[in-house]
């Protein structure tokens, strides 16, 4: 039986570029995946936003590191992630919004966010011909970008095989072992494995995981749908977002939107439906396509003419309060969740791996302290966060 | 000005066009009303329609089908698929040779809802698996909505300028495909319950049992159908070689688009790559349209395609190269010259044996692709659904109007009405028109010389019998009567020698011999469906066998009969012991292609390009592969092929050619994941944008 320091369950968002940040340091690693090769859950589903907009000091301090990785990935590592960083432009039109967004850049400005509020004529500017009836302004946050999830993620799946990880995909974990209160090993349904941690990165099947060693985590996958255009020539800056929620009675409600132009050129859209659709269905529907192309119109009218070239549907891991669930458990040692990434786990990934090698080295700072605090499986999943 | 445009063709009317005005890159040009824009410019002598943003790459037609976008240009501000968009008076365009702008349209408009419908049966794609099925269906009263995304019925059919092979009464056979299509379409129209939707465009079929269709190209539906009928026909497959994706080189369905339905003339010089029944008759179609066809090869040792298409080729001075493969298309800009060779027994090129040939086209004709998305889509998403046609398993347009009956009855049984056709005889037919016809062999011989009587060339067991029904006197049988057997002369009675017999044969394998006059020498009647222009008494033309000539002679008459309006009848008087082996004459002197001096340019097969949308190279992947990957998802998500406007459609079966080439079997290989949508359309459709807020 092979052993090994950590085993991964997940090769996703979150495994593989925990993977990297764990064999990086020297630890032998095994990343463990049902389908049948790297990122073919929920990450190809991504659209690509990174964010630090938050309103959390754990998710804001995350994606800063995040960005970090991301932003000097190509001249560390050579590949090209498509990285952009064009900001993030969250937009006012009604006076209730304009007043949240100038209250929560008073708190992440504190938290260290570069983020300003800016009025209808910059807002022009980053989004050229945006409807202007009634816009009142919008937040800029011009270190935040966007990146492709497919190149990033493949790319750092051969680095993390680089420094020694090892990947199993189509083979699925049935068993957790534990001896007295800890992690000894996992049982596929391939083989069987020891290691003293054993990381959830499970995703959208993260209650699955957890399952398997009594643990219960509120996570609940709810589905989006998004889709990508042809590619035009650059003319959207930021990525624009935004809140308002809309009534649609033929196609069903919907709260916010996002769109942005990735590095191709090409138009990256994705929906919130209202309400959540809960459940593990991630089959295009028909509604999507008419509920969107009409909010994006009414905001960009020269969108009309773009070419859509397809659409999909994914799962975001919801947690009750949309913040991640991060840590350690009680009283079952070398288990560690990385869970309810809530459709972030993408721009968390690469901040979060270096956080869970830090947990499993012993080696936390004081601000990965107050992360986890906020990010524990025990806090009060009460308080729902404001950028959800 | 000179527009390549086809002014007569043997068998297609000309209709009347409207002239108008349209700019390209500045230049004023002419071109007809509502044309398609790629045949506009084609008209016109251009071939280019713009650069690859990424790698500078020329592009230009290559689907004409809609379903790629290497053909887009920027068409008054906004990048369009020159195939797909009918030209209009003083349009302005323009090549695209970078990331299209999105013109700057900013004034608010108004957005609606797309509408939402039910129906019975939704049938797409009206060729003649969908005309068949529907008018079946339509016959019983059944609510059907058929769509399809061109702007007449009839698919594939429009294309078709030859006779057809089958049996009369089933399948129309002896009959043009053009015609048939007609037939077929206007026997549906006749049916109240049948709504007809053209140029309509199915582009995804959804989770919760939506089908949505972009409406006569300016409304997004939603349709709900009970039952759904995917006839969506085929698309051409595609090979990889050095100079794949240079304008001039394309499928020769796109060929026949271009010159068939747009009657624009694309070429000077084609080359055709593949044996089978569509590059043998696009061969005939292109000498029909006066184009010269350089040559044709054939991997095999001999080409798959009907003996007769053969045969009716070789006659007219087409050189077929067996056992020979493309090794280059060759050009910079486009498509100036095609390099071939031939291969040995294990599929290599024998040294020394290249050949170069000038031409402007290459014609890919290496077969045939379901198109069965929706389908696999309806099925996966619990749809009631049926598959006919070439969508189901790729045979022939007769083959096609069995299958959609079929369906049809199962959609009836499904619904418990009782059709008064019967299935398993219908299922038997379409076997038989389905069966890969056996190596030609001996015709039958009459041993009658005197009087009149037919000859027939005819020495392949297809399923066809137009001679046998034709025959007013009864004088034409099959071998046991049946479809797919030899015809022979009965010789129950004289033989009137009314020459109908030669007009029906699809095959033109047809002669008459008549000695009536005089026995020495005899006349013999040919058909002829080259020239548009009738032929002459006294006119000198060639008499051929099988292939080689027997010498020129002088045409005694000519004859069109009312019935075969598109077929001459050429009487030439030759000697006895032409008179049966002579099989078809040629009014041209074809030029015998000479070779050019062997292109040196050696490119390195890593450079070819697999998929044409995002300029993903064999080399590329090759790499992938032999790193071990085995999921095609995940080099799409490396390589980005696949993630083009097309959306795999040409690639894919490449990228599972590179897996073979790898020594990776199929099971092994996990394959890409198809999304909607199936074409690319703009978002305003799905908004509903207000027409009238449209300029």
């Amino acid at each position: 039986m092979t052993n090994y320091d950590v085993i991964i369950i997940g090769a996703g968002s979150i495994g593989v570029p925990t993977a990297l940040a764990l064999a990086k340091n020297g630890l032998k690693i095994l990343v463990i995946d049902s389908l049948m090769s790297v990122a073919q859950g929920q990450n190809k589903a991504v659209i690509g936003g990174i964010r630090s907009t938050h309103t959390q000091k754990s998710k804001i301090w995350l994606c800063q590191r995040s960005i970090e990785i991301f932003s000097s990935w190509k001249e560390k590592y050579g590949d090209d992630i498509g990285w952009l960083q064009n900001g993030y432009c969250y937009l006012a039109y009604t006076t209730e919004h304009e007043k949240l967004f100038k209250n929560n850049i008073k708190l992440q400005k504190s938290y260290g966010l570069n983020i300003n509020y800016h009025g209808p004529e910059k807002i022009k500017e980053l989004i050229p011909g945006i409807n202007e009836n009634g816009l009142l302004g919008g937040t800029f946050s011009p270190e935040d970008g966007n990146a492709s999830p497919l190149l990033f993620i493949n790319a750092c799946y051969s680095q993390a095989k680089k420094y020694g990880a090892e990947f199993h995909f189509n083979e699925k974990v049935i068993n957790i072992f534990t001896e007295n209160g800890k992690i000894s090993g996992v049982q596929t349904n391939k083989s069987t494995y020891l290691a003293k941690f054993v990381i959830n990165a499970g995703g959208s099947y993260a209650k699955e995981v957890a399952k398997l060693v009594n643990i219960d985590v509120p996570v609940n996958p709810t589905s989006h749908e998004a889709g990508i255009s042809e590619p035009v020539k650059h003319f959207i800056k930021p990525m624009v977002v935004d809140i308002r929620p809309s009534e649609d009675k033929k196609f069903g409600d919907s709260n916010n939107y996002y769109f942005y132009q990735n590095n191709e050129g090409q138009i990256v859209f994705c929906l919130t439906p209202n309400p959540p659709i809960y459940g593990y269905d991630n089959k295009e529907t028909s509604r999507y396509l008419p509920q969107i192309a009409k909010r994006m119109i009414m905001l960009l009218p020269r969108l009309k003419n773009l070419k859509i070239r397809r659409t999909w549907r994914g799962l975001y891991p919801d947690t009750p309060d949309g913040a991640p669930i991060v840590g350690k458990v009680k009283d079952l040692e070398g288990y560690i969740n990385a869970v309810g990434m809530c459709g972030q786990g993408f721009m968390l990934g690469p901040g979060l791996g270096e956080l869970i090698y830090r947990i499993v080295n012993n080696s936390l700072t004081p601000n990965d302290e107050i992360i986890l605090e906020e990010l524990s499986l025990y806090r009060d999943f009460g308080h729902v966060e404001m950028l959800k | 000005m000179n527009l390549n445009s086809i002014k007569s063709h043997p068998i297609l009317p000309i209709p009347e066009r409207t002239k108008v005005l349209f700019e390209f890159d500045g230049k004023e040009l002419v071109g007809f009303k509502d044309m398609m824009i790629s045949s506009a410019l084609f008209m016109n002598g251009i071939k280019i329609f713009g650069h690859h943003f990424k790698d500078g790459s020329p592009q230009g037609i290559f689907c004409a089908n809609g379903q790629c976008a290497q053909c887009t240009v920027i068409v008054d501000g906004a990048p369009k698929k020159a195939c797909m968009t009918p030209l209009k008076e003083e349009m302005n365009i323009e090549s695209c040779n970078d990331l299209p702008e999105l013109p700057a349209e900013d004034t608010i408009v108004k957005v609606g809802d797309a509408e939402i419908l039910e129906t019975e049966v939704l049938v797409i794609g009206a060729g003649p698996a969908g005309l068949s099925a529907s008018k079946l269906l339509g016959e019983n009263n059944v609510k059907v909505i058929l769509i399809d995304d061109k702007d007449r019925t009839g698919g594939k059919l429009v294309l078709q300028t030859h006779k057809f092979f089958g049996s009369q009464k089933d399948v129309y056979a002896g009959k043009r495909g053009i015609d048939i299509g007609q037939i077929l379409g206007d026997e549906v129209r006749k049916l109240s319950s049948v709504e007809i939707w053209l140029n309509s465009t199915a582009l995804a079929v959804f989770r919760d049992g939506f089908v949505g269709v972009l409406k006569e190209n300016s409304k997004y539906v939603l349709i709900k159908p009970k039952k759904l009928l995917v006839t969506t026909g085929a698309r051409e497959k595609m090979l990889i070689f050095p100079g794949d994706t240079l304008p001039g080189v394309y499928g020769a369905g796109a060929f026949q688009t271009l010159v068939n339905r747009d009657l624009v003339k694309p070429a000077e010089k084609i080359f055709i790559v593949g044996g089978g029944n569509v590059g043998l008759i696009a061969g005939y179609h292109a000498i029909q349209a006066n184009i010269e066809v350089v040559g044709l090869i054939e991997a095999l040792p001999k080409c798959g395609g009907y003996y007769v298409h053969e045969t009716k080729l070789r006659r007219l001075g087409v050189p077929i190269y067996t056992r020979h493969t493309i090794i280059s298309a060759n050009g910079k800009e486009d498509v100036k010259s095609i390099t071939i060779g031939k291969l040995d027994d294990d599929w290599n090129v024998i040294p020394e044996t290249e050949k170069t040939f000038a031409c402007d086209t290459i014609l890919i004709a290496v077969g045939l692709n379901p198109v069965d998305e929706f389908y696999l889509k309806a099925k996966e998403f619990g749809i009631k659904s049926w598959v006919a046609g070439d969508a189901q398993e790729i045979a022939e347009a007769s083959a096609a109007i069995f299958t959609g009956r079929i369906e049809a009855i199962k959609i009836l049984e499904d619904m418990d009405i009782k059709s008064d056709y019967n299935l398993s005889e219908l299922e038997e037919k379409a076997k038989m028109m389905k069966a890969h016809p056996p190596d030609p062999g001996e015709s039958i011989k009459n041993n009658k010389n005197e009087g009149a009587f037919p000859i027939f060339h005819c020495y392949q067991e297809i399923p066809c019998n137009p001679c046998a029904t034709v025959c007013a006197q009864d004088l034409i049988e099959t071998v046991d009567d049946s479809l797919t057997t030899l015809p022979f002369f009965n010789n129950n009675q004289d033989c009137i020698a009314c020459g109908r017999c030669v007009a029906v044969c699809p095959g033109l394998a047809v002669t008459l011999v008549d000695t009536r006059k005089d026995a020495e020498n005899p006349i013999v009647t040919f058909p002829y469906e080259i020239s548009s222009g009738k032929l002459e008494k006294g006119q000198e033309v060639t008499v051929l066998d099988d292939s080689a000539s027997l010498g020129n002679f002088p045409i005694h008459r000519v004859r069109i009969l009312k019935e075969f309006p598109q077929t001459q009848l050429v009487s030439i008087v030759i000697p006895k012991e032409f008179a049966r082996k002579a099989v078809g004459i040629r009014a041209f002197k074809p030029n015998p292609p000479e070779p050019m001096e062997l292109y040196h340019k050696k490119p390195l097969p890593d450079e070819i390009i697999v998929c044409r949308c995002e300029r993903v190279t064999a080399g590329e992947i090759r790499n992938l592969i032999k790193k071990g990957i085995t999921d095609v998802n995940q080099i799409k998500a490396i390589t980005r092929a696949g993630m083009g406007a097309c959306g795999a459609k040409t690639c894919g079966l490449l990228i599972d050619r590179l897996f073979r080439e790898e020594g990776i079997s199929q099971e092994k290989i996990t394959e890409g994941v198809k999304r909607p949508l199936f074409v690319e359309v703009p978002l305003k459709y799905f908004a509903s944008v207000d027409k009238g807020d449209e300029k």
